[in-house]
């Protein structure tokens, strides 16, 4: 066993990287992909011309890099605490989507979904306290 | 409204479905308990020859660029908090592809999850 004060202020800071880089991932290409405009066209050329679009925008690629960021942070987590700890924890990043997406990309939001982020926040909390493994481990 | 619906779909849908393809390839390499570097390369490979973990993969993709396609017509505090519906596929998905046991409260937390997002729904203008 590892000293506990130390893995828990490692389990923090991840949980911290995960909770800001995710959700600005997500911000991120939200802005990119407004810049680019809506894609809804599925011919070939106008695909083509999105794909182009998407990996020539800078903010498409900061998002990618914030998501990689999350990711690895989840994975490197998720190697000593358990998933039931922290998959609650990073619920809150739908709060942050939120506050990101209206101080950042000046989005207006409105109180309803407000409350309705607030609610999925607090489902994602209660799905993520029940025990993680329930099927027989295959030996 | 259509072409969201679709994107939607393909989130929470293929994104699921390739965590659940993800998941089965794992399971069947068996439990990760070395963590230094070239455990986790020897780990990649031998993921990357179970068949589970290409589906897995190429699901994942589709959902990131149906993600990409939600995001370019609608506002980013709309679009995540619809994904959220992704708990719902994924407990659906964990009780009857993978045979596992889902809690009362586990059902609760998705039904929560649910109300949010038709209040999230609800909400916009």
């Amino acid at each position: 066993m590892k000293s506990s004060a130390g893995l828990h202020l490692k389990t923090y800071v991840l949980i911290f990287l995960m909770v800001i880089f995710g959700p600005l991932g997500n911000v991120l290409l939200g802005k990119g992909m407004k810049q680019i405009g809506p894609a809804t066209s599925f011919a070939p050329a106008d695909l083509f011309h999105v794909f182009v679009s998407i990996f020539t925008t800078g903010a498409i690629w900061l998002g990618i890099g914030s998501l990689i960021t999350f990711f690895v942070a989840y994975m490197l987590v998720l190697s000593w605490a358990d998933y039931s700890y922290v998959q609650p924890a990073s619920s809150f990043s739908y709060v942050i989507v939120a506050l990101l997406a209206h101080f950042l990309l000046r989005e207006d939001v409105t109180p309803l979904r407000w409350i309705g982020v607030s609610v999925i926040c607090l489902g994602v909390l209660v799905v993520g306290q029940t025990p993680p493994r329930t099927t027989e481990h295959k030996q | 409204m259509s072409w969201e619906v679709v994107f939607f779909a393909l989130i929470v849908l293929a994104g699921t479905a390739g965590e659940l393809c993800v998941t089965r390839a794992m399971k069947t390499i068996g439990e990760v308990t070395e963590f230094h570097p070239g455990a986790i390369f020897r780990t990649i490979l031998r993921a990357l020859r179970v068949g589970w973990m290409w589906i897995g993969v190429a699901l994942m993709a589709v959902a990131f660029f149906a993600l990409l396609g939600a995001l370019s017509i609608e506002n980013v505090s709309f679009v995540v908090p619809v994904t959220a519906l992704s708990y719902v596929a994924g407990t659906l998905g964990g009780k009857f592809f993978l045979g596992e046991r889902v809690t009362g409260k586990r059902w609760a937390g998705v039904l929560l999850v649910c109300a949010g997002v038709t209040l999230v729904i609800l909400g916009r203008r």
